[in-house]
């Protein structure tokens, strides 16, 4: 099993027509996803390399049977995308789009979570459930099945540490980019909580970063309520306070949401924390080879 | 980006909230001649964006426009806790009877807004909420309901405002709220807010800060960034579109992803040096990317090494090895300090290769992101800062 993403999944990708949609969306029917179709306002009716397109979200899930979407909309009208998304009945929404006004996601996540929909994202590098299913821009070739689950605030950090447990043989169920943003749809206990159900996942892997309480509240909620072996990273104990290190979400404010803070709440909760991506991803092939 | 009290004040009127009748003034001269405009006793406020101002006599009472000009004399070019005074607000000087604190903030833990109030006005809110919590009423807002009457009541209520106060208290908070959205904050904070014996209810300051990404929509306010006093290496970064943050270390660093970058600085620290920047150059990478991100730090006198760090995730190692030769190949002597390369993931192998056959002795490749880290900060030299 894997989670969020798998062989069920039929995918819409809004913003199709767009550069980085087409070819980001053709990247993942290669990977095997089944990307069903596209969407964008006045371009229904073409198609994508044989995906059809669609000017409603609500016309691909009627006429096309999306279950899913990926969101590839520029910032300004990514909120409506959401809406859309939502409204016509998406049930898991992966947002890749940054910069999105943060008081517009605020609203949206709300809206979101009341109607119990899923959202990834925005500002993430996706979701990729090796060898069933990759939605979004996490490149597939470094990474296979395997029995790890990974959630990470960060693009390029994930691929680092799935590639150095590639090396070491161990795969991944799921990879999950929430997103750096400071208001995600999901956080690390939406998706904690999902790899703790998966019976394939046998440890999960967080990574994290500087700025916010989601790692310290996962903390509390692995301490609590997790039985599988967590490993962690967190990166950004040399970012000084009050400047935004690349995500709008990775900054100190005052005293608050710093790497140290955050690593000694892991550590106490009983998540083995490493020093660098290439321990944190020894701890993690060690967690599921032991066991 | 944090607006100065006087642009803050500006968004305000705008807004209907009340605030003391004043000015900005970037000189004594300046000063003098608001003052006389005001013909009444003034305040000359220091305009820096750190507390504790008027502990180091950033605020000063002036009778007259001549004792204005004095006094912006002796507050235009102070150091207030490493910030410059570069201008002042001069206003209206404003009896105080009772102050109080207001807040409005987007609340990133629960997901919407925070509203907040407190008797205990004028003093910094930390203080107080370290020492008595109690009295700083907080009042979570939905933000698909936005501010009610109920939650404002909440508030001044609450707070125990004196009754002469909870009618203008109560009209500010409201319009506070319609800052908030009306102009993108993610803060929007008044302390204090006070009742002057006469009865009105003003913003005695004011403290915003905007939402970076919704700058597009409200051009009129990221004018305001022009007259920030700015790093000029940081400048030359953004003007080159590149994510850049000048940190006070010796080892230069590039790399792709924020996470990586930050991952980075602090594989570094772990090797015994200390980053000199963050600097991520986003997916691609490209030679023009490259150049202008070792230009960038190259500027920086203390940078005595320059660490690239590149995982090729969809970008391919050796896409990524040609813009660093060509990079190089432009900036010829410029490029005084020894570079090290960690290239790794996607045809990282073919990338290094194309590094090992150019001629360059000032490029050193590293198979791994802790060994190429501990490599910068040998060739960086022992002993750290200015060694």
């Amino acid at each position: 099993m894997a989670i969020l993403v798998d062989n069920h999944t039929r995918l819409v990708v809004q913003g199709l027509t767009g550069r980085e949609g087409r070819f980001h969306a053709l990247r993942n029917r290669d990977y095997g996803t089944k990307v069903v179709a596209g969407v964008t306002p006045g371009k229904g009716g073409q198609e994508v390399e044989g995906i059809p397109v669609f000017d409603t979200v609500a016309a691909a899930v009627t006429e096309a049977g999306a279950n899913t979407s990926l969101i590839f909309v520029p910032a300004r009208f990514a909120v409506d995308a959401l809406y859309e998304a939502v409204d016509a009945g998406i049930q898991t929404i992966v947002h890749i789009t940054e910069n999105i006004p943060v008081l517009d996601m605020t609203r949206a996540y709300n809206y979101v979570r009341a109607r119990g929909a899923t959202l990834i994202g925005p500002n993430c590098p996706g979701v990729i459930s090796p060898g069933k299913a990759n939605v979004g821009i996490i490149p597939g070739e470094i990474t296979h099945a395997g029995p790890v689950g990974l959630v990470s605030r960060s693009g390029t950090l994930t691929y680092q540490v799935m590639y150095e447990m590639a090396r070491a043989g161990v795969g991944q169920t799921t990879c999950v980019g929430i997103g750096g943003d400071p208001v995600v749809g999901s956080n690390f206990i939406d998706v904690l909580r999902r790899f703790e159900a998966d019976p394939e996942t046998e440890a999960a892997v967080m990574i994290g970063e500087i700025g916010g309480d989601e790692e310290e509240q996962a903390a509390a909620f692995v301490a609590e309520q997790m039985t599988k072996p967590v490993v962690a990273y967190i990166a950004g104990f040399e970012a000084p306070p009050g400047k935004r290190m690349g995500h709008a979400g990775a900054i100190i404010s005052g005293s608050s949401g710093t790497a140290a803070a955050k690593a000694e709440a892991l550590e106490r909760a009983g998540v083995r924390v490493g020093r660098n991506p290439t321990d944190a991803a020894e701890l993690a092939v060690a967690a599921v080879k032991r066991g | 980006m944090d607006l100065f009290e006087h642009q803050a004040k500006e968004l305000f009127a705008r807004y209907g909230v009340a605030v003391p009748a004043g000015r900005v003034a970037w000189s004594p001269e300046e000063a003098e001649e608001v003052a006389a405009e005001l013909g009444t006793t003034v305040v000359v406020k220091a305009q820096v964006q750190v507390g504790g101002r008027g502990k180091a006599g950033g605020i000063q009472l002036a009778a007259d426009p001549a004792a204005a000009r004095v006094k912006a004399e002796r507050i235009i070019g102070m150091d207030i806790k490493g910030h410059k005074v570069r201008r002042v607000l001069v206003e209206e000087a404003s009896e105080i009877s009772a102050e109080y604190y207001v807040a409005i903030l987007h609340d990133r833990a629960g997901k919407g807004f925070l509203a907040m109030a407190s008797s205990q006005g004028g003093i910094e809110i930390e203080e107080v909420a370290a020492a008595t919590p109690e009295a700083i009423v907080r009042v979570p807002v939905n933000p698909l309901v936005g501010l009610r009457p109920y939650h404002v009541n909440q508030l001044v209520f609450g707070a125990g405002f004196d009754q002469r106060a909870r009618k203008g208290a109560a009209e500010i908070l409201t319009r506070l709220y319609d800052v908030l959205l009306g102009a993108d904050c993610t803060l929007v904070e008044v302390n204090p807010l006070v009742l002057t014996a006469d009865g009105q209810v003003k913003a005695l300051d004011a403290k915003v800060s905007l939402d970076d990404s919704s700058l597009f929509r409200h051009p009129e306010l990221e004018e305001l960034r022009d007259t920030f006093a700015v790093d000029p290496q940081e400048q030359a970064a953004k003007e080159r579109g590149l994510n850049y943050v000048k940190l006070d270390g010796w080892v230069g660093i590039i790399g792709n992803g924020a996470g990586l970058v930050m991952s980075t600085l602090d594989v570094v620290a772990q090797a015994g040096g200390k980053a000199a920047n963050f600097l991520d150059v986003g997916g691609g990478a490209s030679a023009e990317t490259m150049a202008a991100g070792l230009e960038v730090i190259l500027a920086d006198p203390k940078v005595r090494s320059v660490l690239v760090n590149i995982f090729g995730g969809i970008t391919r190692g050796d896409l990524v090895a040609q813009g660093i030769l060509e990079a190089l190949d432009r900036l010829g002597d410029r490029v005084r300090v020894p570079l090290v390369v960690r290239l790794d993931g996607t045809n990282a192998a073919e990338g290094r290769e194309l590094l090992a056959k150019a001629p360059s002795e000032k490029v050193v490749s590293a198979p791994t992101m802790l060994e190429a880290a501990a490599k910068a900060v040998e060739l960086a030299g022992a002993g750290g800062e200015g060694a």
